[in-house]
């Protein structure tokens, strides 16, 4: 490894110090998530805890609390629909570019299009209609409902992904596969599917944040419901609590925690995946 | 059954001299059916396009949401443009966009390059950085709603250094929380911005930026001739995501000042929800939404002409 110069210690103390300011909202959230209420309002805000303390943890999770029920909910609704979605998305998505990846025909070529435009359609403006319909179906405050959305929502973007991958794809494996005797079903799922793994991975990575992190889409059809994701669970929540920040951290700490505990493992594919997937 | 030059070709198949390179189709080579794609289609013709065509065809509409509804031209434009909120709006949400796009190119840029090579701990500085970016941003606003709260860490930092009269209850001022809802999306965004540009520097040869460091060029002039020519792709990229991200920024308001103080940091978006889920005037909230949507499709033809452009240049 090469060695420092002064310069280049220089450089490397400044861009740390850099990011430790940027870091610093989470350093605040942890150590305030971990203290009373009162040390909240009497000690300085970038102080450790004098004395950590669970217990706007266990006053959230533990099943006597008040709120434990949201919060439990809420987990088990956002891990539902965003499971859901990415499994429905995964299959549809990859089928519909293989066919667009591998035809020569110029009709496929133009309903490829029809994906890269919308690509950039925003939810804006066609959320209202869709609540009208879902609201007629019945499929307001419905986790079905919710699954049917956020697929077509991520269509686009999975569908442009996946036929990155397979135009890249030499056409042996299929060629291989039928002088054996598979079938175009089996070719496609037993040969190709595993062969697409790191698309199917950004796929789900990128779809999957998507639909966990979504508000605005889920404020508006899941509001009130028994199926709220976590972050209309912790807006709801927090926007109920008057200044007490130590107990809204905790929420926020515990909403967090599942997509932070992924991140640990795999923050190297989740950067490749915001680089690449979006670029290729 | 046709004869041509001499060959025999049964019906059915193309009358047209065989090709003297193999096809790249073989024929009976299982490529999938047409209708795996028909879920897929379906389903973006529908969710996607049909209702935002409908969405498109109310914002000409009185409707409530509810009942009847009678046409009424261009009148809920005209409302958008006489409404002081509303024409607030349209102003913060370019506001907005345009200083997300700003700050969050140069920041992530500057990061980009800070950790590109040679930096010992440039791996966990990536890693560290880019995290914002993949929480709810909702759960992140609410870290800084505190932040900015008036015993909150900003104003005793304040205190701390002696600035103790810039103390305030920042997000209640009309005039300041527009840019505390900016600095929020730009401080979650800019490992966004900086893995892109990581993956263009990443394509910089390693041995022209050398040789023009032997051949004397200074860092600033390196960067204006060589690095920033071959990153160009990200740059266009970057911006463009970038500003469709901040044309339609809705979580940081809604959880940050909800619209207020007084509806001076009311956006596109949060016009949308409570104009249509709020106050139920569906017509004006699907006026709100066209023209975010307009603006969003003129910037993505945009950059489409500008790919386009660099594409025949033989970039």
């Amino acid at each position: 490894m090469h060695r420092y110069t002064k310069w280049s210690l220089a450089r490397e103390i400044l861009v740390v110090i850099a990011a430790i300011i940027l870091l610093l909202p989470f350093w605040i959230l942890i150590s305030t998530s971990l203290k009373t209420t009162e040390e909240v309002l009497t000690s300085s805000a970038f102080a450790p805890p004098s004395a950590p303390t669970f217990d706007n943890f266990i006053q959230l999770l533990s099943p006597t609390g008040s709120q434990s029920g949201n919060v439990y909910q809420g987990l088990s609704s956002s891990l539902l629909i965003t499971i859901g979605t990415v499994l429905v998305l995964i299959a549809l998505s990859s089928a519909a570019a293989y066919v667009f990846a591998r035809s020569t025909r110029k009709l496929s070529n133009n309903v490829f299009r029809i994906f890269l435009i919308a690509i950039v359609l925003p939810t804006q403006l066609g959320v209202l209609p869709l609540y009208i319909g879902a609201r007629s179906l019945g499929l307001i405050g419905n986790p079905w409902g919710m699954i049917i959305i956020y697929t077509a929502m991520t269509m686009p973007l999975a569908v442009f992904i996946y036929s990155g991958f397979f135009r890249r794809l030499p056409r042996d494996y299929e060629e291989a596969a039928t002088i054996d005797g598979a079938s175009r079903f089996q070719i496609f799922s037993r040969v190709i599917f595993p062969l697409m793994s790191p698309a199917t991975g950004t796929v789900a990575i990128l779809a999957g944040l998507l639909v966990w992190n979504d508000f605005f889409t889920a404020v508006i059809f899941l509001n009130g419901s028994p199926y709220m994701t976590l972050p209309v669970v912790v807006y709801n929540y927090v926007g109920s609590l008057v200044s007490q920040w130590n107990l809204s951290f905790a929420v926020v700490l515990i909403a967090m925690a599942p997509v932070l505990a992924f991140y640990v493992f795999a923050q190297k594919k989740l950067m490749q995946g915001y680089a690449g997937g979006i670029k290729s | 059954m046709t004869i041509t030059n001499g060959r025999i070709i049964p019906p059915g198949t193309d009358n047209k001299e065989p090709n003297p390179v193999p096809s790249r189709r073989p024929s009976g080579i299982g490529f999938g059916r047409w209708w795996w794609a028909l879920p897929a289609v379906a389903l973006t013709l529908v969710v996607t396009y049909m209702a935002t065509a409908f969405g498109a065809f109310f914002a000409f509409t009185d409707w409530t949401g509810l009942g009847d509804f009678n046409f009424v031209g261009f009148d809920n434009f005209i409302q958008v443009l006489q409404d002081p909120t509303l024409v607030g709006s349209v102003r913060n949400t370019l506001f907005l966009a345009a200083g997300f796009v700003v700050f969050t190119n140069i920041l992530g840029l500057l990061f980009a390059l800070a950790l590109n090579r040679t930096l010992k701990t440039r791996f966990v500085l990536r890693a560290l950085i880019f995290m914002p970016v993949v929480l709810s941003s909702v759960a992140v606003s609410f870290v800084w709603k505190f932040i900015f709260a008036f015993d909150g860490p900003l104003n005793q930092f304040l205190e701390a250094v002696g600035l103790g009269n810039l103390k305030q209850d920042w997000l209640a001022n009309p005039s300041l929380a527009l840019w505390c809802i900016l600095a929020v999306m730009v401080w979650q965004s800019i490992g966004f911005v900086m893995v892109i540009y990581l993956a263009g520097l990443a394509t910089v040869p390693m041995e022209l930026e050398e040789a023009a460091a032997l051949d004397g060029a200074g860092m600033w002039r390196i960067f204006r001739s060589i690095v920033l020519p071959t990153i160009q792709p990200s740059v266009a990229i970057a911006t463009v995501l970038t500003l469709i991200q901040g044309l339609s920024v809705f979580d940081q308001v809604l959880t940050l000042t909800g619209g207020g103080p007084a509806d001076a940091t009311q956006t596109l978006a949060s016009q949308v929800y409570s104009q249509t889920f709020v106050y139920g005037a569906f017509g004006l909230g699907a006026a709100a939404a066209l023209i975010l949507t307009v603006f969003i499709l003129i910037l993505a033809l945009i950059q489409q002409f500008i790919v386009r452009d660099r594409a025949t240049n033989g970039d």
